[in-house]
């Protein structure tokens, strides 16, 4: 690979599957995130937000045709493959939403700075009869459902591949889409975890939302300013950490889960030297200089103490510290509870940009058998 | 020419017999369409203007309830051609491909699963972002989590059914974390506490996966399992669910909008 291609198309692509790699795609990504929230009073007004959507569409249009000294027959491959469909819409979808939410969150944004209320509210008084205007309405949207889902149905057929064949592992073999986002949590986290803990409390999580934002503002309304951690905390894990998970799982993981740059091709043979190591090992040989302990509990001894120190210890700190305004509205248990849940998510960031920085594979490496706990 | 004989008809004892009020052109009229019809009932009879608003409510719950039901309905539908069984299920699959002129039962059941996925995602979305969440619908939004994780399932669980590469290995990939859940999973964490001297209690052949599966592996009993779980199980859960929902949705005040 070369920084400058010989043509202008060479040049883009190495920085397209270079920038698409997650240790960028991740920071860019939050970045975006947090950009597109500061500023959504001006990039949503609609020449812009339209602008934009053409945008993104050129570039997808761009992408799935050869230039000249580039191959974009992998990409091709992947947009065009009938399961990968129900991804492209609801990308397509949700930028839309995103837009149209936030559109009419700065609008009222606006009006509430001025002392007025929100839209919603200018006309809560009037009352209009459900038939016909909310059932015509629920019927066009019926009709207009049916009539893409046929048109889509006539249009491409349901794949179906060869028999179900236990003996013949396909390379890659991946979960359903909208379950990528966990097996991507694979990657850098052990099943246990990735697969039934982190799920459980995706779940927990969601369903203690109304318990633990106590903030009476932004009830039945679009609002960004009012409810500003709120939404940012959702939409990290929605936007982040679940849709680009899936987009990242799709589109960029090929065989043997190995990364692949967004136009690159997928390689069989393509091996990643996996030279991770643990917290002991980085403790103990890293920083003190010495060998690792042959008790195990010994030599996880800083793996354990880090994780108690962050559930437990960090916490109290920010109780008293950034979250005191916090603690005192949510009082100790909702604090706790939102807290844990809070630091726990971060924990997903944290342990990758751990992996990246200096290939950590464990924090805890409890490897006896009756135990066999790692995290 | 036409009126008279829509005249006819509405006077006709039938047709009386079914709608028990005039046409919906008069404002008593149209509260008791709402009112006398089982179906409509799940609505109120009037509603906040704000809140009905496309842009205020993308539609996304009502196209998720649209899609159960086609996904009902198209179900039902395929159920007459397809056996849950390793020898035949493919074969049937492939049967409904080759053979049927213009079948597209099954691409509407696949897409419609996608689509349904997609809406209840979009749904989460906007409940979210106009915090529609807060009292008094706190319960109502753990009801749709809980209806939102029912249906990844519905969708996962159907994902077996055509028996091929794809449903095999992404049901293998899916299950297999099941094996490391912690105490019951024969790999997971703690497994060794359920132990007796040499008896292992937790192994491969009686864990959480084992249970999922029928089967050390994905096999025929997987399949029947699946399929049980696909077309009644979580389709009744869904249902009942969805009842409690729509109910709490008028209880809690219906659409929400600024207090």
């Amino acid at each position: 690979m070369h920084l400058i291609g010989s043509t202008i198309f060479e040049t883009i692509d190495y920085w397209a599957n270079t920038l698409t790699n997650p240790t960028w795609l991740f920071p860019i990504s939050i970045v975006l995130l947090i950009l597109s929230l500061r500023y959504a009073h001006v990039w949503t007004r609609p020449p812009i937000a339209i602008g934009i959507g053409v945008f993104l569409a050129a570039l997808v249009a761009y992408s799935c045709m050869d230039w000249p000294g580039v191959d974009h027959s992998q990409f091709r491959e992947s947009i065009t493959k009938a399961d990968n469909l129900p991804i492209i819409i609801i990308l397509t979808l949700l930028y839309i939403t995103y837009w149209i939410s936030l559109r009419k969150a700065s609008l009222n944004d606006a009006r509430i700075a001025q002392g007025k209320p929100p839209l919603e509210a200018s006309e809560k008084s009037r009352k209009v009869l459900v038939w016909p205007d909310l059932v015509y309405t629920e019927l066009i949207a019926m009709v207009v459902c049916t009539a893409i889902l046929i048109l889509w149905s006539v249009a491409v057929p349901a794949p179906i591949e060869e028999p179900a064949n236990i003996a013949r592992t396909p390379n890659p073999s991946k979960a359903p889409w909208y379950f990528l986002g966990l097996q991507e949590l694979l990657v850098y986290f052990d099943p246990w975890l990735a697969g039934v803990v982190l799920p459980g409390l995706i779940m927990v999580g969601l369903i203690a939302i109304p318990y633990v934002d106590r903030n009476p503002k932004g009830n039945g309304y679009y609002t960004l300013r009012e409810r500003k951690m709120a939404i940012f905390v959702f939409l990290f894990g929605f936007l982040i950490l679940w849709v680009l998970q899936v987009f990242l799982g799709t589109f960029l993981r090929g065989p043997g889960w190995n990364f692949f740059g967004v136009y690159e091709y997928w390689d069989h043979n393509k091996i990643e030297p996996l030279e991770n190591i643990d917290i002991s090992e980085i403790f103990y040989v890293n920083i003190l200089g010495g060998y690792e302990p042959d008790s195990v509990w010994v030599r996880e001894l800083p793996g354990i103490a880090l994780v108690i120190i962050y559930m437990t210890v960090l916490p109290l700190v920010i109780a008293r510290t950034v979250g005191k305004k916090m603690f005192r509205e949510l009082g100790a248990i909702r604090f706790g509870i939102v807290v844990n849940l809070a630091l726990i998510m971060a924990a997903v960031p944290l342990k990758m940009v751990a992996r990246w920085l200096f290939n950590l594979k464990y924090v805890v490496n409890l490897d006896i058998p009756e135990i066999n706990l790692n995290i | 020419m036409l009126k008279k004989v829509s005249d006819y008809l509405r006077g006709t004892q039938v047709w009386k017999s079914i709608f028990r009020h005039g046409p919906p052109t008069t404002a008593r009229n149209r509260a008791m369409v709402m009112l006398a019809n089982v179906f409509l009932h799940l609505h109120p009879v009037r509603a906040r203007s704000s809140g009905i608003r496309l842009s205020f409510t993308w539609c996304m719950g009502g196209l998720t309830f649209f899609l159960f039901l086609v996904e009902a309905v198209t179900g039902i539908l395929l159920m007459f051609y397809y056996r849950p069984v390793a020898a035949s299920a493919y074969t049937d699959i492939m049967a409904l491909r080759e053979d049927v002129p213009l079948g597209i039962m099954r691409e509407i059941h696949r897409w419609g699963a996608h689509l349904m996925v997609i809406t209840v995602w979009l749904h989460m979305f906007r409940v979210f972002m106009t915090g529609s969440y807060k009292p008094p619908r706190e319960f109502n939004w753990g009801i749709g989590v809980v209806l939102l994780v029912l249906t990844l399932l519905l969708s996962f669980t159907g994902y077996l059914l055509p028996w091929d590469q794809l449903a095999i290995w992404a049901v293998t990939v899916g299950t297999n974390m099941a094996r490391a859940h912690p105490v019951i999973g024969h790999e997971g964490p703690l497994e060794g506490i359920l132990k007796f001297e040499d008896v292992d209690f937790v192994t491969s052949g009686n864990d959480i996966r084992y249970a999922l599966l029928a089967g050390r592996f994905v096999g025929e009993a997987t399949l029947l399992r699946f399929y049980v779980l696909h077309c009644i199980a979580v389709p009744v859960m869904a249902m009942v669910l969805m009842a409690v929902h729509f109910w709490r949705v008028r209880k809690d005040g219906g659409i929400s909008g600024p207090l």
